[in-house]
């Protein structure tokens, strides 16, 4: 079957899930399982220098010895680590294209079905409705192309894959990856240091505010493949930057891991904002398949007055495991986080945020939303410390929950621990259903019950989606609906 | 436009309407008067096609078609608006976005093309001058916060956009100081026309001064209980509901 057909067939099959195709192209492949041999195979395709090697060979041998955490209220059989293949990446003429007109057109045409731009010259004509913003195209294990890298250059900006970096920047690699989540932080952070395979980095220079969104698209393909990729992203002091990442899976009836890093680090009076709009394949409504994603987010606000923002519209994925945090270390910093995890059928979702108040008059901010329908079970996990010399630090939080149907378990576990008598820490929560009231007054209206039921929830999550970046506030909020398909009723 | 023939309902296993017989025409305005708890309102519902109001006896015919198997819905959608006794607060929901979405939602239903946003917001100015409103309500979130008089106000923005057939206006009155009454009276009264009907289910005689009713019918316990034209709205004021067997606290 040609990969068209494959496309047609898996679309008429779905229905709701609309990025569940694959795409038939020919991959490099290392063969499944997880050795010193595999980790070694990843780096000599990525020509890595040997301290790059040492690295993942000693958090390989570290990952040996770590345990699947299981204080998650999340479910799962037993992962089979040797039953997948840790690198993926298509086959190319070239090692690493250059130009998009040397990208394999079937990766080319993945991503225009996707719907993200790739080609600059649509948005340099002016072309109405592409979005001012700059791509890393992460398929599989590897980057198969950066736009706008030129552009960016030009004004002190780094944008490039992170095996790129690894290679042309590496006094900037070898200072910060793991100063942020160490290689053995955590049992998948330290799978995900021996074995990453590719992902993106990002250096602003000082005093520059980085003109255009930057984001990376993230994309499985290949099946019984695991995704470990790698952000790293350093705004220098006095620097701005806002970066999204996407991400989708063609549905597989076959569970499949995506283990990845990121760290964040904001020098004096920098600013991050970070974004994630998390689409993976979530399995279908028997909850047969969908993504693993386990995945370590963190963030150092090193600088004085720095701020680092994280949102998360988390839809997808059969099981979402991840905590994107701040370490507020700089006097005067901000942390934020803003997420709304929407779960339907089987879908679980343990995810929340960690924050560390270490510097004084640190400043924190929490606004969860967590809609559940189906039998699916979200939990929001979130942790506020404060550490003795965090004079004067403050803290808001609000988780909101919201029930559709009585199968499913909304749940909210707040850690606080206040070792400074100067904190001021405010945490509220509430669990509401959407209320006969409201669907009926919708419906008077003349709206369908689920595009009631879509508008309803958009409400709800409005805080948060309202710090998206406009070029996706749209989308985002038209996934927010699809993934509640069928939990009307 | 609306016959509504020998109608029993319950809510919660409870029988509220006990055999209602209505007939609306279009170019009509009816009003429907009677003591608290009598029913008005769950007609209101039964008519609107809200979950839990089980009509257990009658039929409805609305424009043709046999109501009561249009779901809520598309009853909305083929022009059956209804004003709320109490609007519902939609936290977060833009009021422009919501208005937008009803407007298109009975344009798709006439063959029409939706109105992006540019053309909705010259149908909006164009309404809102007739109205004599603005529209700093529709910046906020859906009836969020509003007063109550606010609420009643959005009311007859929202139908004023849906341009609806059948509007049933449960108690939109209440709760109105003299100048919102008039101003909500206005928007009633420009709804009138040949092919358009109106019910309104009121406690107070005082809006059918502003808006006249060609009939008015008082329900008692479930059951008409009395018609006339406007001067029975005049006599219940005055004489209050004793002559049907009822005292109605203060
Ligand atoms: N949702 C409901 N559940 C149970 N009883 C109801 C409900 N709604 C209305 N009723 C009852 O039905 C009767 C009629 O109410 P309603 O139609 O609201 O009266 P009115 O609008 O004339 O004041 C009252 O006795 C009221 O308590
Ligand atoms: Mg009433």
């Amino acid at each position: 079957m040609s990969s068209i057909e494959t496309q047609k067939t898996i679309e008429e099959a779905s229905g709701d899930y609309k990025y569940g195709f694959v795409t038939d192209i020919e991959m490099d492949m290392a063969p499944k399982g997880l050795n010193e041999d595999i980790v070694r195979f990843i780096s000599a395709k990525k020509n890595e220098p040997e301290w790059m090697l040492e690295y993942r060979l000693k958090a390989y041998r570290a990952w040996l010895k770590a345990e699947d955490p299981e204080w998650a209220r999340v479910d799962y059989p037993e992962i089979d680590f040797q039953d997948i293949h840790y690198y993926a990446a298509p086959k190319t003429d070239a090692d690493n294209p250059k130009s998009l007109d040397e990208i394999d057109p079937d990766i080319l045409a993945t991503y225009e079905k996707l719907g993200i731009p790739l080609r600059e010259q649509e948005v340099l004509a002016g072309i109405v409705g592409s979005p001012n913003v700059a791509v890393d195209a992460v398929f599989d294990s590897v980057s198969v192309a950066t736009t706008y890298k030129a552009k960016l250059e030009e004004i002190g900006v780094i944008f490039c894959s992170f095996s790129e970096a690894v290679l042309e920047h590496p006094e900037l690699i070898k200072k910060y990856l793991g100063s942020v989540v160490p290689a053995g932080d955590n049992f998948y952070a330290t799978l995900n240091a021996a074995v990453f395979s590719d992902g993106t980095f990002v250096y602003i220079p000082k005093g520059v505010r980085c003109p255009m969104e930057l984001s990376t698209y993230f994309r499985i393909n290949t099946a019984n493949t695991g995704q470990f990729e790698r952000t790293l992203i350093i705004a220098d002091e006095g620097s701005h930057v806002s970066y999204l990442e996407g991400c989708t899976a063609p549905m597989r009836d076959e569970n499949q891991l995506h283990a990845a890093v990121v760290e964040l680090i904001a020098l004096d009076d920098a600013e991050i904002k970070y974004s994630t709009v998390q689409n993976w394949y979530p399995g279908n409504k028997d909850g047969v398949g969908g993504i693993y994603n386990f995945v370590t987010k963190r963030g150092v606000c090193r600088g004085k007055n720095s701020k680092i923002s994280w949102t998360q519209v988390e839809t997808g994925s059969a099981i979402t495991w991840k905590y994107p945090s701040c370490i507020l270390q700089g006097d005067g910093s901000v942390g934020e986080f803003y997420s709304v995890a929407i779960t339907n059928n089987y879908q679980q979702a343990d995810t929340g945020t960690k924050m560390i108040h270490i510097g004084k008059n640190t400043t924190s901010k929490i606004i969860s939303k967590g809609i559940s329908a189906g039998f699916a079970q979200n939990t929001y996990r979130g942790m506020v410390k404060i550490m003795p010399g965090a004079e004067n630090a403050r803290n808001f939080t609000q988780c909101d929950s919201l029930l559709m149907g009585d199968q499913c378990g909304a749940h909210t576990v707040p850690y606080i621990e206040v070792r400074n008598p100067t904190a001021q820490v405010e945490h509220e929560a509430t669990t509401s259903k959407i209320s006969e009231d409201q669907m009926f007054y919708c419906l008077q209206r003349g709206l369908e019950p689920e595009e009631a039921i879509s508008m309803i929830v958009n409400g709800f999550c409005r805080e948060v989606m309202q710090q998206l970046p406009m070029e996706f506030a749209v989308e985002a909020q038209k996934l927010l609906g699809i993934s509640l398909e069928g939990s009307v009723g | 436009m609306l016959e509504i023939k020998n109608i029993h309902a319950t809510v919660g296993g409870n029988a509220i309407l006990k055999g209602i017989n209505l007939t609306v025409n279009g170019g009509e305005v009816h009003a429907i008067m009677g003591p608290n708890g009598a029913g008005k309102s769950t007609l209101g519902n039964v008519l609107a096609g809200r979950d839990g109001y089980d009509v257990t006896a009658g039929s409805v015919t609305y424009r043709g078609q046999d109501l009561l198997d249009m779901a809520p819905d598309a009853r909305a959608r083929d022009g059956l608006f209804m004003g709320f006794q109490y609007p519902v607060e939609l936290p977060g929901v833009n009021g422009m976005t919501f208005l937008r979405m009803a407007a298109n939602a009975v344009r798709g239903h006439r063959g029409l093309e939706p109105l992006d946003g540019m053309d909705f917001l010259k149908l909006l100015k164009t309404k809102m001058a007739e109205l004599e409103m603005d529209d700093a309500l529709l910046k906020r979130s859906v009836n969020v916060g509003f007063s109550g008089g606010e609420k009643k106000r959005n009311e007859i923005i929202q139908m004023a956009i849906m341009d609806p057939h059948l509007m049933i206006l449960d108690e939109t009155d209440s709760g109105l100081d003299i100048d919102a009454l008039k101003l909500v009276s206005q928007g009633i009264n420009l709804m009138r026309g040949e092919d358009k009907a109106i019910v309104m289910i009121t406690h107070y005689q005082r809006l059918l001064d502003y808006v006249k009713p060609d009939f008015v019918h008082v329900l008692v316990d479930g059951r008409f209980v009395d018609s006339g034209g406007p001067e029975l709205a005049l006599k219940l004021e005055r004489e209050g509901y004793a002559a049907y067997g009822v005292h109605e606290a203060a």
